[in-house]
């Protein structure tokens, strides 16, 4: 049974075993150094103040990241308002009446946008909400997030959607029930909680987008009263901080950091929990 | 030329009258030609080995293949006098006259066995709770699951075995009042002391529907219905009462098939 060469055929299974797990802890390891880092330099700064006080004056040490962390929650809150409807709807779409050329074009299409520069983004909107309005504001800082999101969303749910076993769909037009109404209320019912899911990764992904809020929200050093007015946002904070030639910015910008990526830990790990109940009751 | 009207029970107007209907896939004439009286407040039987289109069939009868764009379906079909596929009548209304029970059961997951029952009302719009909740002790009832959930109406769909779902799957079926009940071989997935339930209960429902059982089951076919149709390759090749076909079929095929020599 053994031949004469099983000690050189054994080597080359291990070495590869050990050459892929390698590449494969090569790859978590950067999630664990940022963590280390942000922790180690972030978090000796995050008291109360960083969550309830407005930036100090440059100069003066101490103060928060109060609006920004609002900023935040707005913009995103909006971002879900313009995205949110517009991806499902669009992924229901895909899923439930495209045919299948209209859908390859549009799947291309979206595709492609998931791939555009954020950047890129931030001079659409600042071309076509900012100019207009001569000015920035909360709102254009919502709309290119929300845009963002589309695509994004919209690929989610189709993939959720198709998903659902087609006997479902059938049984409910069996019923003499209405195409829409099996859709909404039977089809996307049963697929919620993953389109729930797309949606919060999603805005997960766009909390941290620094480039386009560059040229929409741009930052404000005060509360925002308007949505006409500017905004200020965690990452653009981060970033006005962190190439600021003062230490104690510097050291806020670490806090900053750290609070933005834990907000996104939190939602992926709550995604992870939500699913993982739906997996168990399916076995 | 086979018979196609058998001596009817009780001597009513048949409930489907079926004329030249022919189910095409793209290029592929899956269903030939096939024109059948299908009677009322009776079970009708369709055997045939696999891929001889008994499902195609049962599907054109009440316009399930408008859900493949592929399909093109011609031919006429009356349930009672009406034209299923008149340009003035909506798929919907046919569906809800014509139920059908599928081979696997489905109980939508994200609802309870009550809601389960009543979704047909409920999403067509009927929403008096005491309607509602008598309509689905009544289906219930009949398709005898009652005494097994009373207790636990509001439970998930999905906690029942396998065999209560597809007595939950016709009990919905049943809560819109169908005049005709369609069955894609429902016992298949299911053990015998499931299926023997499941077809008492079609011996009870057929007082009062019309029913149209694909079966593979011959022996399934001989116990329960009152007329058989057997198909192969698309083609109907006989249609009479099941003790004809079963005892002294008129054609060489079916007699090949009933006795087992090929399918």
């Amino acid at each position: 049974m053994t031949a004469p060469n099983h000690r050189w055929r054994n080597f080359k299974n291990a070495l590869m075993q050990v050459i892929t797990f390698a590449c494969a802890i090569l790859v978590v390891v950067p999630l664990f150094l940022v963590l280390y880092h942000l922790v180690k330099e972030g978090f000796s700064s995050i008291n109360l103040a960083f969550f309830t006080q407005l930036p100090k004056p440059v100069g003066e040490i101490g103060g928060g990241m109060a609006n920004a962390i609002v900023g935040t929650f707005i913009l995103l809150a909006q971002a879900a308002v313009f995205g949110v409807p517009v991806g499902v709807l669009g992924g229901v779409f895909l899923s439930e009446y495209g045919s299948s050329r209209l859908n390859r074009w549009i799947r291309f299409a979206a595709d492609v946008l998931n791939g555009v520069p954020s950047i890129t983004w931030g001079m659409v909107v600042y071309a076509l909400v900012v100019v207009p309005m001569k000015g920035f504001s909360a709102l254009a800082g919502g709309i290119v997030l929300g845009m963002m999101m589309i695509p994004l969303v919209m690929r989610t749910t189709e993939e959720v959607l198709q998903l659902v076993p087609g006997g479902y769909r059938e049984a409910a037009l069996a019923l003499g029930i209405a195409k829409w109404r099996a859709i909404v209320q039977i089809v996307v019912r049963t697929a919620l909680k993953g389109i729930v899911t797309g949606v919060l990764l999603a805005l997960a992904r766009v909390a941290g987008e620094t480039a386009p809020l560059l040229f929409t929200a741009f930052g404000n050093h005060f509360w925002t009263h308007k949505l006409t007015d500017p905004i200020s946002a965690m990452p653009l904070q981060i970033f006005a901080y962190a190439i600021s030639p003062y230490d104690d910015w510097h050291r806020q910008a670490w806090a900053g950091a750290l609070v933005l990526i834990m907000f996104v830990l939190v939602i992926n790990i709550s995604v992870r929990l939500l699913t993982r109940d739906r997996f168990r009751r399916n076995a | 030329m086979p018979d196609t009207t058998p001596e009817k029970k009780s001597g009513n107007a048949p409930a489907l009258t079926i004329r030249n209907l022919s189910v095409f896939f793209g290029g592929n004439h899956a269903l030939k030609n096939v024109s059948i009286d299908i009677a009322a407040r009776a079970v009708t039987a369709i055997i045939g080995p696999s891929g001889c289109g008994k499902s195609t069939f049962l599907r054109a009868l009440n316009r399930m293949h408008e859900l493949n764009p592929e399909a093109r379906v011609e031919g006429k079909i009356r349930l009672f006098g009406d034209d299923i596929y008149s340009r003035d009548v909506e798929p919907v209304i046919v569906r809800r006259r014509i139920g059908m029970v599928f081979q696997k059961s489905n109980p939508f997951p994200t609802m309870s066995v009550a809601e389960n029952v009543t979704v047909g009302l409920r999403l067509n719009g009927i929403g008096s709770r005491k309607l509602l909740a008598e309509r689905a002790e009544q289906s219930l009832r009949m398709a005898a699951l009652w005494d097994e959930v009373k207790d636990r109406l509001n439970a998930p769909a999905t906690s029942l075995s396998v065999g209560q779902q597809q007595r939950l799957c016709i009990a919905r079926a049943l809560a819109v009042q169908p005049e005709v009940l369609l069955m894609d071989e429902p016992a298949s997935a299911l053990d015998p002391l499931a299926t023997s339930k499941i077809e008492d209960l079609i011996l009870e429902l057929k007082k009062d529907y019309t029913i149209v059982i694909v079966t593979h089951n011959m022996q399934q076919a001989a116990r329960m219905s009152d007329f058989t149709a057997f198909f192969y390759l698309g083609e109907l090749i006989e249609f009479d009462t099941t003790a004809k076909i079963f005892t002294s079929p008129a054609k060489k095929r079916t007699e090949d098939y009933v006795t087992g020599r090929f399918g």
